[in-house]
Parts: C-alpha cells; structure tokens; sequence
C-alpha cells in the first residue's frame, strides 16, 4: 500500500482550557482522498492547521510526507498546498494577481509566473474572470481560485478545510470534481468535512472526529459495518396509518421501527435482511399501502449517532 | 449578475485542462528574502491601485495638519503664521508620516484576520517577508504623504535652506524612522484583536509621542520634567535632523541618534513581532 503521507500520534493542542485536539492519531496513505469527518468544534481545523505548520502542537508528534511538521517544516511546507475554511487568497486582487502573486513567491520568473496563473484559471474554468478582484466572485468560484491558488506549484499533499461549506450544489459537484481530478493524478488529498455524503462520495479512508479525538476510522463500507447491517426505509401512502404499520413492522422484524421526521415514513434498523420481504408483504396484507420503500446500508448519520450519541449536525462547540 | 454570467460562460474545470496543470510537475528553486519581501511589497502596492481609498489619511492627514497648526498657531506662536511655517513645516512633515505610520497596524490587523495570511504563513519563504513587503509599501504612502506636506508648505511660502538636496535627504531619513518605527505597530497589531483596539492604543502612544516634543513650539517654554521627555523623545531628535537638513545644515550628532533609534525599534519590536508572528492561532 506504500508509504505513508501522513502520520501523527498523540497530537495535540489546547488553547486556554479548551483542548481543540486531545490526542489524535491518524496514518493516511499516499493517494487518494483522506476525509475528516466531524461536527462544528470536533478539532478538523486545529488538527489541518498543524499538519500545515500554522500552529505548533502542544504535544504529540506528526510527519507529512516523511517531515516532522515542527522541525522539517520547510520541507512540508514546499510539498503541500492549504485552502483554508475562509477566503485564502487576497479579495481586493485580482484572480491573476493572486495566482501571479504566488507563483513569484514560490520562484517562479515573472514570466514563466503569469503562464502557470493562465493555465490554472483556464483548467479552472476562471479565465474570463482573471482580470476581476476576487471579492466580486460568486461563491463557487471563489473556491475554485481558492484551491488553484494551492496549485500554483503541484503539491504532493493537498489539504482542503471544509472545501465545500456554503457552495450551491452545481459548485459542491465542482469542487468534487477537482478532488477527483486531482487524486486520479495521483495526489494525496486530506479533506475535512461536516457533511456525511461529502466523506462517503469522496473520501477513500475516514477518520471520524469528535472532541479532540478520533473515535472511528476506517472505509465508508467499514464504518457503515461497524453499525449493523443497514435500516429499511418505508414511506406510506396514509400517515395515518403510521402507528400500525410500525407495529406490524415490529411484529416481523423483531426490532423497533422508528418514526422518521417525515410524517408519512418510518425506519427500522434490520439484523437480518431475509425478512425484509415478509415484512413488506405483512404491510400489504394489513391494508397499508407502501409508496417507496429502500433497503440501504446506514447512512454515515447513523454511524455518527450511534459513534457519538449525538447529530452529526448539531453543534458540539 | 456578472459573476454568474462569467461563471455560465465558461466551462468550469475541464478535466484535460487540469490534468495538465497537475503534471506541470515544475518546481522552480526557492527566491530569496529580497524578492520575496519585493514581491510582497508589490501586493501592497496592488492593493493601493485596486483601494485608492485607503489614501484618505496619507492626503488628508497632512494637509488638515499643515493648515490647521499654521493658522491656529502661526500668529500666537511667533508672531506671523509665515515666521512660523519656516519652524512648523519640517516638524509638521514629522508628525503627518509619524500618524500614517499606525495605518499599519490596522490594515496588517484587518489582514491577519483573514484567511490569505494562513497562506502567506505556509509558504516556504522568508518568514517576515510577508510583514516587511507591507512596510515596504507603506513607505509609498510615507513619500506620497511627505509629498503632499512639502508641495503645500511650498505653496504656503515655507523655503527651505538646504535646497532640494536637504529635503530630499530629510525625506530620506524620515522614510527610514517610519520603516523602522512601524515594527511597533506590527507589534501592536499582532497582540490585539481588532483593528479598533489597534488604533485606539496607537493613538495613546502616538499623542503624547508626537506632541510631547519640539515639533510644535521650542521646549524652552515647558516645565523643566517635560523639556527631560522631550529630549529624550525620539520625535524631537528627528524633527530637529529634519529642520537642520532643510535648512541646510548636516547636525551629524542628531542624525546619528536618529539612526540608533531607528534600529533599536527594529532590535526591539521587529523580533517580538515575528515570536507573535509565528505562534499566532
């Protein structure tokens, strides 16, 4: 599986008397998307901002790419490009001036400089937008320039804050698709996120994160495991007739069907799928007709509530 | 509205496109602390052509402080408000670049707060740089501020002595105290957390600093305890190199003792700033 893009043990930082990170271990391997997964406060951006050397950790230790993030921070930082949560280039420049601007602090010629800027707003779609300051683009298009400016020089590891906090769905789908890009050419892609189908669509490995501390980790297929075997998803015609159906779906499954928000549906977690085709035509049978129903391993929420105890959603801060 | 136009327009991301970016596998060697102070120096002037706005205090400041202490003063002080302008105008010249200089601090404080320093800080470049290329542009507001005195002091009938050669080096030597003086503000703006704070503190400090010297009236007049403050207030010994070169002679000593200041500011306050700089959350 090769070797390792990032690695730490114990890591951690408080700041005052809240510990941010308590404690995280994490091996990630080289290629592929990496995905923190956790709540508002759980510690993804205090853990991301160490590992780019923007903060020094109390305690513990961390190696990105082979380099110690304290002492080789030189290193890491020459093979690793950070897109922050908030606007990480400069707003009143320009999307070119910002790109340019990097490429001459990274030792690009002026020349050479504007070429790269260019052909990065080109493959990002920004080239008409070049000569615009950046505080007059729409949000997904901020977040473009926000990670083609870590493109300026290609980096081994790329780390991404919550890339997609806020876009629109056409922009989230987007940003997705960079991610992508940018893996299949065999980057290494750690990314923090608070949405569950975010880490499920795209992340390789999750680490789950909740105070401080890492709490799970493992495939989305693995986590979803941990939990049980999945949940049966029914929505009725009548939702008046919801309390029966939860008794009959009780009486064939053996466990207890929930109510879900919805007021025409209703979940039950099953430990054995075989029955989920008696239970559907026990439904029929007692006059409740089904609408929809699915079949579906648990949802990374589930894994979260069950891991946790609490929403994903809710905020843990 | 035009972002969305633009956004419709183009197609986003096309995947050749940036699989060929990606494998630009091009890795220039790492600049040195010049350029990359330069280049950071560079954004600040961008940030200028793209906010003229933010040359409201270099333009205003000093044509408010020029007029208003001529004419307020001028008649009281000595006699005729033209007297006056001759022993004002350098002084004033002082004070207007002293005040410009705490803009320094909001504006690095209102940038730090944002996320482009997160950036700026994980650069593998000279750490300061990204501090000392603001100070480099900020020396542009210096000179358009000193401009902007001496054209109107000109224009007001002040003459200066040493020709253009003393005010040129005046000048000079101002911009120099003003690089160096700004590390305090750097300081500041590091430790507080908003740029109000900012500017309220360095308001504190810069009164006394500025008023409490020779820039104004000649200290003979002041209670023997402030004529000590004043002698040792780095202001007056500038005020005084500067009166002197304009007026055409070179007070060696002064200019000496404005030099040693000058560095002490950056000895003391540049080091601090950069320990703040480095272990900011």
């Amino acid at each position: 599986m090769g070797k390792l893009a990032i690695e730490t043990s114990g890591l951690k930082k408080s700041f005052g008397t809240t510990h941010a990170v308590a404690g995280v271990d994490l091996a990630v391997s080289a290629g592929g998307v990496y995905g923190v997964l956790g709540p508002n406060g759980a510690g993804k951006t205090t853990t991301i901002r160490m590992l780019a050397t923007l903060l020094r950790p109390d305690a513990g230790e961390a190696q990105v790419l082979g380099y110690d993030v304290v002492r080789d921070a030189r290193a890491v930082q020459s093979r690793v490009g950070l897109t922050g949560q908030f606007a990480s280039v400069d707003e009143d420049l320009t999307g070119v001036e910002n790109l340019l601007l990097l490429a001459r602090l990274l030792g690009y010629s002026r020349r050479r400089g504007r070429e790269r800027a260019a052909d990065l707003l080109d493959a990002f779609g920004l080239a008409e937008a070049a000569d615009r300051q950046v505080k007059k683009y729409s949000g997904g298009m901020r977040r473009r320039i926000d990670i083609a400016a870590s493109l300026v020089v290609t980096p081994e590891l790329i780390f991404l804050d919550e890339p997609t906090t806020g876009l629109d769905p056409r922009s989230r789908n987007q940003v997705w698709e960079i991610v992508r890009g940018m893996v299949a050419e065999g980057a290494t892609v750690l990314l923090t996120t608070q949405y569950l189908d975010e880490a499920d669509q795209l992340a390789d490995r999750i680490a789950v994160i909740d105070h401080g501390k890492v709490i799970a980790e493992g495939s989305s297929g693995e986590l979803k495991a941990s939990v049980g075997a999945g949940s049966l998803h029914v929505r009725l015609r009548a939702p008046e007739q919801r309390a029966e159906a939860e008794r009959v779906l009780a009486g064939v499954l053996e466990v207890p069907a929930e109510p879900s928000a919805d007021p025409a549906a209703l979940s039950a977690r099953i430990s054995d799928p075989e029955r989920v085709a008696r239970a559907l035509a026990e439904l029929s049978r007692s006059g409740i007709d089904v609408t929809e129903f699915a079949l579906g391993q648990p949802s990374l929420d589930e894994v979260f509530l069950t891991l946790t105890g609490h929403a994903a959603e809710e905020d843990a801060a | 509205m035009n972002a969305t136009t633009a956004e419709q327009a183009s197609a986003p991301v096309t995947e050749d496109a940036l699989r060929s970016v990606l494998l630009a596998g091009e890795r220039p060697s790492r600049p040195g602390p010049v350029l990359t102070s330069l280049t950071f120096g560079w954004r600040a002037l961008l940030k200028i052509k793209h906010v003229p706005e933010q040359l409201v205090d270099v333009t205003m400041f000093p044509i408010m402080f020029t007029l208003m202490f001529t004419y307020l003063f001028g008649g009281a002080l000595a006699g005729s408000t033209q007297e006056y302008l001759q022993f004002l105008l350098p002084g004033i010249l002082v004070q207007a670049n002293v005040m410009i200089t705490m803009n320094t601090g909001i504006t690095l404080n209102t940038d730090i707060q944002k996320g482009v320093f997160d950036r700026f800080r994980s650069l593998p470049v000279w750490r300061p740089s990204p501090l000392v290329g603001a100070l480099l542009g900020d020396v542009m507001r210096y000179s358009i501020g000193s401009a902007i005195v001496i054209t109107l002091g000109l224009v007001l009938g002040f003459r200066p002595e040493g020709g253009a050669v003393g005010v040129v080096l005046s000048v000079a030597l101002l911009l120099v105290f003003s690089f160096c003086l700004s590390w305090l503000w750097t300081m500041l703006s590091l430790i507080l957390r908003t740029p109000n704070s900012v500017a309220g503190v360095s308001m504190m400090v810069m009164f006394p600093l500025t008023f409490v010297s020779n820039i104004f009236v000649d200290p003979k007049t002041m209670p023997r305890w402030m004529q000590a403050v004043v002698e040792v207030n780095p202001i007056s010994h500038l005020a005084t190199v500067v009166r002197g070169l304009m007026d055409g002679s070179v007070p060696a000593g002064e200019i000496g003792w404005v030099l040693v200041s000058s560095v002490l500011l950056v000895a003391v306050f540049g080091p601090i700033t950069m320990v703040l700089y480095r272990n900011k959350k």
